[in-house]
């Protein structure tokens, strides 16, 4: 995730004299209990896959797993196959400037599985990001899933024209929603700025 | 190119004959998107839609406003259906801004729920009706639909984009006596809308137009992650009120419409039976929503988040299931809005359908998708 961190506000001050106040003693935030189906879903991945993978959290019916593009699709394999998830709800890019990465996630869920039926699976996995994109021709690429799960065929076409990422192994990589002229930068990178504003 | 023709056709020149087709985007038929179809004599064997004519930017959009101004342009993909369109945004800001919605805010959000999703079926029965050639079913519907549009008038002061979900419970609480006016319409409604059954579902013209036209199978349903109608009328039981209840639903009893036959004529009929659902859970949320008390927590104006978090929910829309995945970074702003829709996410199954039809059942088997155009490219 981000790398992000504020700062207090005392180091942002430092003429002022008086001591500092000793910081309120926090309540000892008890042991977070993690909800146990979840858990077990997540510990069946890491199992599997040790340190290929990093859990990002575990909540209620919301299991995120983080995965570098080179184990994506093993991981999507064992998903499907292992674990009986069955389509793919939605897949989001999302764009992280300061950390040179455009972020993609998969929100894996099950119908066939009756005991997976409130729960999202959240597979997220990172492409190399592009100063001056060339969607298609540059280094932002990531391995499909169409192969694995067939519904995200379209959603990769669109993640492909609103950030560049290109799918590589994806039958279909034309563009969808927008115009056949459009000759700017992909528009939901964050340097593509709405006029005006 | 390639084509995999329909079963009884031997030819020796393939290409001479086959004829492309562009279905939109300024057609009655198609909405606003293009189907491009490739078809041999009478017969679809190969379809391309091309959605993207009505793409308005709303995820780049909710990236420069904050939590509450999103609120009325996220409502704009399906301005008939909006209460339902916006509920996943309004849920998730909640979980990231973490307020607590009061009880009787919930029951009036599931009725403003239902009320719309009638609303938004009434629509869609209606051009289902008039792409059929059936004008009383345009008409009907059309004219029945304002009976619920006045009440959500009364409720939200608006009749078509309510804008009435905000984060911390519903804008205005309901005006005097809406409950026994709500409970009336709604008993009219449900009467009425079972006299359809004569005309439109039981009519021998439209079974034999529809019955095993673009069949869907169980397998292939789940496969390309259909969702809503589709997916139940291919024999999936699958509602998010039942399965994953938000706000109030797991007090109310949901019953889910399901049928195993994956044509359109399923499709369409799955539809009114939800509709003939909503008004049961009306009725139910009527009578258990708490008399008074407060339906909206006030937040401070440009309320922002903790920190970086993601949150993903979502909720059964008119159309299906239709998830909004925000990613905040603690400024007043979301940083990432993603709108996983209904239509979108059904689209997908449209070539597969259309696939050795003829093209005279094009229309009932598109618009039999319960697809959005305006949905789809948000």
């Amino acid at each position: 995730m981000s790398t992000e961190t504020e700062n207090p506000p005392a180091a942002a001050k430092p003429e002022v004299k008086t001591p500092p106040k000793p910081a309120p003693k926090k309540p000892e935030a008890p042991p977070v209990e993690l909800p146990a189906f979840e858990k077990s879903i997540s510990d069946k991945i890491i199992e599997k896959f040790g340190d290929k993978i990093e859990v990002g959290f575990v909540k209620e019916d919301r299991v995120r797993i983080n995965v570098g593009r080179e184990n994506v699709h093993e991981v999507a394999e064992f998903i499907r196959d292992g674990l009986n998830y069955d389509h793919v709800e939605s897949v989001s890019g999302v764009d992280y400037p300061q950390d040179n990465e455009i972020e993609v996630v998969y929100h894996i869920g099950s119908y066939s599985e009756s005991s997976l039926a409130r729960q999202i699976l959240v597979l997220a996995t990172r492409a190399q990001r592009e100063t001056n994109p060339i969607p298609g021709n540059d280094a932002t690429k990531l391995p499909t899933l169409r192969d694995v799960f067939y519904s995200v065929e379209f959603h990769e076409r669109e993640v492909f024209e609103m950030f560049g990422v290109y799918f590589e192994g994806h039958p279909d990589n034309r563009r969808l929603l927008l115009p056949e002229d459009w000759a700017d930068l992909p528009p939901l990178r964050k340097d593509f700025a709405i006029k005006g504003r | 190119m390639t084509f995999t023709l329909p079963p009884g056709l031997a030819l020796q020149k393939v290409d001479e004959r086959i004829m492309t087709l562009n279905v939109g985007p300024q057609h009655p038929g198609s909405g606003h998107m293009r189907i491009i179809v490739q078809i041999d004599g009478d017969y679809i064997v190969a379809c391309d839609p091309d959605p993207g004519y009505v793409h308005r930017g709303e995820e780049k959009m909710a990236e420069y406003r904050n939590y509450i101004t999103n609120i009325p342009h996220l409502e704009r993909p399906v301005i008939h259906d909006s209460c339902n369109v916006l509920y996943p945004y309004v849920l998730g800001a909640e979980e990231l801004l973490g307020i607590e919605v009061p009880e009787r805010a919930k029951y009036v959000r599931v009725i403003a729920s239902e009320l719309n999703r009638c609303i938004y079926i009434m629509y869609w029965l209606a051009i289902y009706g008039i792409f059929l050639g059936h004008s009383t079913m345009f008409m009907w519907p059309a004219g029945d639909r304002e009976l619920l549009i006045d009440l959500m008038e009364k409720m939200t002061g608006a009749r078509v984009t309510h804008a009435h979900f905000v984060p911390g419970g519903v804008r205005n609480d309901l005006p005097p006596n809406f409950e026994d006016v709500c409970l009336r319409q709604v008993n009219y409604f449900e009467k009425r809308i079972k006299e359809y059954a004569a005309v439109f579902y039981d009519n021998p013209i439209l079974i034999s137009r529809t019955r095993d036209t673009g069949v869907l199978s169980r397998q292939d349903a789940i496969r390309y992650g259909t969702t809503g109608s589709v997916l139940r009328a291919s024999g999936v039981d699958y509602d998010l009120r039942v399965k994953e209840p938000y706000d109030v639903y797991d007090e109310l009893d949901v019953h889910t419409n399901v049928m195993k036959e994956g044509d359109s004529y399923a499709r369409s009929r799955i539809p009114w039976l939800d509709m003939i659902e909503s008004c049961n859970i009306i009725r139910q949320a009527l009578q258990k929503m708490p008399k008074s008390g407060s339906v909206r927590v006030k937040l401070k104006p440009n309320p922002k988040t903790k920190g970086l978090e993601s949150v993903y929910k979502r909720v059964e829309s008119g159309r299906g299931s239709l998830g909004c995945y925000i990613v905040s970074d603690g400024k007043v702003e979301p940083y990432r809005v993603k709108l996983s829709v209904p239509s979108f996410r059904n689209l997908i199954a449209l070539p597969n359908l259309l696939k050795g039809e003829k093209l005279g059942n094009m229309p009932s088997v598109y618009w039999s998708l319960n697809y959005w155009p305006v949905e789809a490219d948000r």
